[in-house]
């Protein structure tokens, strides 16, 4: 027996500036399983398009491939999408961003896939401050292929199979900083207050967004031994700053005691508030941020938040130098400049 | 929010619409799943142990439990619940020896006043506990206000017969053709307990109108007039008939009308159509069968010619509202409006008259000159006297009655074993899980999308020549299947437990319809004003369970819950199960004593 999902919603579901609710966003029916952290991040997106009234067909899904990868079928039905090959998401990511760069780019992979298989597409996308949203699905195992521990599983937590992980973690966020990425957070798949408005500021985000989600894997890695399980993670948790993101149009209706909230200005109007919470993070400054991933990782913590933003306007396309149109709208007359540009170029090289 | 409470059953109970609203509490979902598995029989028996009726209710019910039913709030129309029990009925096999065996008689004797549905249950229920039954009607046969009012093109007799029948046979004493003009020398007779089922005998007139004498031979009152059209006293009505009223009355007998020679047949009502009484099918068959309808008019007087009656005069009024929203009538100031005709039929209400109880044998009358009857125990002042149905607290239906009928049975068996009649039996309630595997249920869970069916008439001609042919024709079984899988199925209930939560949000993120919420605490209307959908609808409850290891706690909306399962099929830890909560109404005779 299979099972479906009824098609009825909630009869009065609000709805967005666009006249869509929350059921335009939806995908189809996970077969993830039951439990499994990446599902609530799959509706933590459908709520943060959904919210942003984003129009789904100006949204491309990418990704590479695990039980995070899978995870594009389950929301934005009506995006366009890319299922890669293993760790080969950035890849596709970029070339889809160089032919067009008026979509919004959600790449979404898993530990795996960034920290093993495609550690090396990784690394280059975010030097290249492609304007996407990359996210990982970390849940510190390989799920997909039945639970064998990955690079981001901490030195001494042991899953399903019981035996402890032998080596030093791969901190993505860290690395994500010192390549130069200019949105970095991290978050938890438990937690959509603080998902949900960090999914839509990174997506606004003009340039390189990483959101390091922690998922947990209920099937392999929700042990009691594991640093990557719902429990550790509830109890191990410390929240940077209460994120709150405000588009550009909207009018702030929610009142912010003065001085206690930083509010940071991104590049189309939109704002995110930060209210201070369980640390005292400067996130203009990739340093702090290094220094408090590593503080916390010490302490056997976790800091989840925006760690660092930088409002500089610099994505791949304005360094290389691309022109705006993307390329399916080109026009003969466009590419095909005619015999007096020709002649004019080739007299300059006699 | 405290934690709800779901040990008390009362709880699920609410979350089962139907049945919830059903005054005699039917187990609607149950029976609509034996009908989808084509146990009409099982489907027949579940109904007539609850409402004793089901043929004729299936054809004939108020329905108090559509307007109630949870898939009306989903989509636009609630299942059809009451042509769903009619097919039951239509497609049962012979269920006699499945009646219950009557025990031997324990000596104690109870008189009935009245053979309607109220003192027919009463019948049904205490026969069987070897009591001795003595009915009486002034009627030639039993059913009181079924056979009498209620046209046989909406309830054929041998539906009507085998329905009574069943409870006749039971070895009542009937005793029809039979008046009651005093109470007391029913009383003289010394029966253990009287119960009172005479129903709201007597129709409005409208005496101190001008021209009421003059007219008299051509105005009918309707409940008499229907009377006389069921007993083939009248056969025959003119040709131009107002029917003056706006309720299920004033339908019964317009419709009668076409059927007995009223080509032109209008209704006249005071109020404005979107204010009449009778039900919307009620009125939308008689719309079907050509009759129109004149409202915000007021009588002003009946015209005669030659000492006959040839037409009416109104007044054209508009309906004004007070700050208070009291309704008032004002005249539109317009020439009065004149509508020739044959006949008037009046149906403009109904009354109780207890001319025949004495007023000195210890039964107290309070307002309106009604009889001082409990409204749990159905007990009157006199200990021994029993009031149920329409006589207890005015006209209501067929079901109302029923569920009396059941309560003061319960009353009657206490009395007479010198017991206290408010020491009430509790219902008997159960949870069973429906799981039975991965992705397996004991129940259909899939959702069907499709509309309510709609129910085939009778070729209009055929219906307007024949007064007893039966207009509605009844689903078949395929409409019927298709129909009864739009349940919900409201009484497979989601149950949650807490300590086995791990908060991983699954089933809040699986919902269809964003019922459930993990959230911080707070009190009603907090909580309602921050749900993931809007929690508007009060009479709806919300589920909120003990605190979460986070703090927070768990809040279902239980308003538009599709009972589909899918919270409890995505939950890894089984906090959510599907459990099926069975109630029901115990019954004379069926326990022991309550505390
Ligand atoms: C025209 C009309 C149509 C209706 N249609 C519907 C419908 O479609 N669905 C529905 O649910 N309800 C309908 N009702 C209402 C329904 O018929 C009554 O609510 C119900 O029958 C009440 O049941 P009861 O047992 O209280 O009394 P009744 O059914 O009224 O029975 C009372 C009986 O007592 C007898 N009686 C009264 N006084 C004495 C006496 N002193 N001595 C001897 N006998 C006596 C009467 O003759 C009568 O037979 C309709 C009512 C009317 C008037
Ligand atoms: C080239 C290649 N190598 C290996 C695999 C096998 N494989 C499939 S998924 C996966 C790991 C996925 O882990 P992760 O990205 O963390 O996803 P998760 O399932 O944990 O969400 C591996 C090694 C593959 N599909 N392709
Ligand atoms: S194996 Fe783990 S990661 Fe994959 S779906 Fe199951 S719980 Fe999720
Ligand atoms: S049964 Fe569960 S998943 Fe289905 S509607 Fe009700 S609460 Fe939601
Ligand atoms: S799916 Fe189960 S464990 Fe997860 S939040 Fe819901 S009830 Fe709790
Ligand atoms: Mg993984």
């Amino acid at each position: 027996m299979t099972y479906h999902r009824p098609s009825f919603r909630h009869p009065d579901l609000p709805t967005n500036e666009l006249g869509h609710t929350r059921q335009y966003y939806e995908g189809a029916l996970s077969t993830l399983c039951a439990g499994c952290g990446h599902d609530s991040v799959s509706a933590a997106i459908v709520q943060a398009c959904f919210e942003l009234a984003i129009e789904p067909h100006h949204v491309a899904k990418l990704s590479g491939i695990g039980c995070s990868s899978k995870t594009p079928a389950y929301f934005l039905n009506q995006a366009h999408g890319f299922n890669s090959v293993h760790g080969r998401m950035p890849s596709v990511a970029t070339g889809a961003n160089a032919a067009n760069r008026q979509m919004a780019y959600i790449g979404i992979s898993g530990d795996g896939d960034s920290a093993s298989i495609g550690f090396g597409q990784f690394s280059h996308v975010v030097r290249r401050n492609l304007n996407m949203l990359y996210l990982v699905e970390n849940n510190g195992c390989y799920g997909l292929t039945k639970g064998q521990d990955s690079a981001t599983a901490d030195v001494g937590s042991a899953g399903k199979r019981g035996i402890a992980t032998a080596f030093e973690p791969i901190d993505l966020c860290a690395q994500a900083l010192q390549l130069g990425a200019t949105f970095v957070a991290r978050s938890f798949s438990g937690d959509k207050q603080q998902l949900v408005p960090l999914l839509k500021a990174a997506i606004t985000h003009k340039g390189f967004a990483f959101i390091d989600v922690i998922s947990p894997c209920v099937t392999f890695n929700n042990t009691t031994t594991s640093t990557k399980s719902y429990d550790h993670m509830r109890e191990h948790v410390r929240q940077a700053d209460v994120v709150d993101f405000v588009p550009a149009e909207k009018e702030i209706t929610v009142d912010y005691a003065p001085g206690t909230t930083k509010e940071l200005t991104l590049h189309d109007g939109s704002v995110i508030h930060l209210t201070k919470a369980q640390s005292d993070l400067d996130t203009s400054d990739p340093h702090a941020a290094l220094n408090a991933i590593h503080d916390h990782k010490v302490r056997g913590e976790v800091l989840t938040g925006l760690l660092y933003l930088d409002t500089e306007l610099h994505d791949f396309h304005r360094v290389i130098n691309t022109m705006p149109t993307p390329l399916r709208d080109l026009q003969e007359k466009d590419l095909c400049p005619g015999g007096d540009v020709l002649q004019g170029i080739n007299s300059g090289l006699r | 929010m405290k934690p709800t409470d779901t040990k008390d059953p009362e709880y699920f109970h609410r979350v089962v619409d139907c049945q919830y609203a059903c005054p005699a509490h039917t187990p609607v979902p149950e029976y609509i799943r034996l009908i989808a598995r084509g146990r009409y029989s099982d489907a027949y028996m579940l109904n007539w142990e609850s409402n004793v009726f089901p043929g004729v209710l299936g054809r004939t019910c108020d329905r108090p439990c559509e307007p109630a039913c949870r898939r009306g709030r989903v989509e636009e129309q609630p299942v059809a619940i009451c042509r769903l029990k009619r097919v039951a009925a239509d497609f049962k096999d012979d269920i006699k020896d499945r009646l219950p065996d009557i025990t031997p008689a324990n000596g104690k004797k109870i008189a009935l006043i009245g053979a309607g549905p109220a003192s027919l249950t009463v019948a049904r229920d205490l026969a069987p506990l070897g009591y001795r039954i003595d009915i009486y009607d002034q009627q030639k046969l039993g059913g009181g206000f079924m056979r009498s009012q209620i046209p046989s093109f909406r309830l054929p007799e041998e539906v009507l017969n085998e329905e009574v029948n069943y409870i006749l046979d039971m070895g009542i004493a009937t005793h029809f053709d039979t008046y009651i003009s005093s109470l007391k020398s029913i009383l003289d007779k010394n029966y253990d307990a009287v119960f009172v089922g005479s129903g709201a005998p007597r129709g409005r007139d409208l005496a101190k109108l001008p021209g009421r004498q003059e007219a008299d031979a051509n105005i009918h009152i309707g409940i008499e007039w229907l009377a006389n059209v069921a007993f083939e006293h009248t056969a025959k009505i003119g040709k131009n008939v107002l029917v003056l009223g706006g309720g299920n009355t004033a339908m019964d007998c317009c419709r009668t009308a076409r059927r007995l020679g009223g080509s032109d047949v209008k209704v006249v009502v005071r109020s404005p159509a979107s204010e009449m009484k009778a039900s919307p099918w009620e009125i939308e068959d008689a719309q079907h069968e050509d009759i129109p309808f004149y409202d915000c008019h007021v009588p002003l007087e009946f015209v005669t010619e030659n000492g006959k009656l040839v037409g009416m005069h109104f007044d054209k009024v508009a309906a004004e509202y007070d700050d208070d929203g009291r309704r008032q009538l004002k005249s539109t100031g317009e020439p009065p409006v004149f509508f020739p005709c044959d006949d008037v039929l009046l149906a403009i209400g109904q009354e109780n008259a207890f001319p025949w109880v004495e007023r000195d044998i210890g039964i107290d009358f309070g307002k309106w000159d009604m009889p001082v009857v409990d409204e749990v125990t159905f007990q009157s002042s006199n200990p021994k006297v029993f009031f149920g149905g329409d006589a207890a607290f005015g006209p209501a239906n067929i079901i109302t009655a029923v569920a009396h009928g059941h309560q003061a049975a319960v009353s009657i068996d206490l009395f007479c074993n010198g017991q206290s009649v408010t020491q009430r039996p509790t219902p008997g309630t159960n949870l069973v899980s429906q799981k039975m595997g991965v992705h397996e249920w004991v129940y259909d869970n899939q959702i069907e999308n499709s509309e309510r069916q709609i129910v085939p008439l009778a070729d209009k001609a055929c219906a307007l020549r024949d007064r007893k042919l039966e207009v509605e024709l009844g689903f078949n079984l395929q409409t019927a299947l298709e129909e009864a899988e739009r349940c919900l199925n409201c009484d497979v209930q989601t149950v949650f437990t807490e300590s086995a939560c791990i908060e991983c949000d699954a089933c809040a993120d699986i919902c269809p319809t964003s019922c459930i919420n993990f959230t911080a605490n707070g009190d009603e209307n907090d909580l309602r004003s921050r749900l993931n959908a809007p929690a508007t609808n009060l009479e709806q409850d919300l589920m909120v369970s003990d605190l979460l290891k986070t703090e927070r706690v768990m809040v279902k909306d239980e308003n538009v819950c599709l009972h589909c399962g899918l919270c409890a099929e995505r939950c890894p830890t089984g906090a959510w199960d599907m459990q099926k909560f069975d109630y029901s109404v115990t019954q004379a005779g069926q326990n022991e004593i309550g505390s």
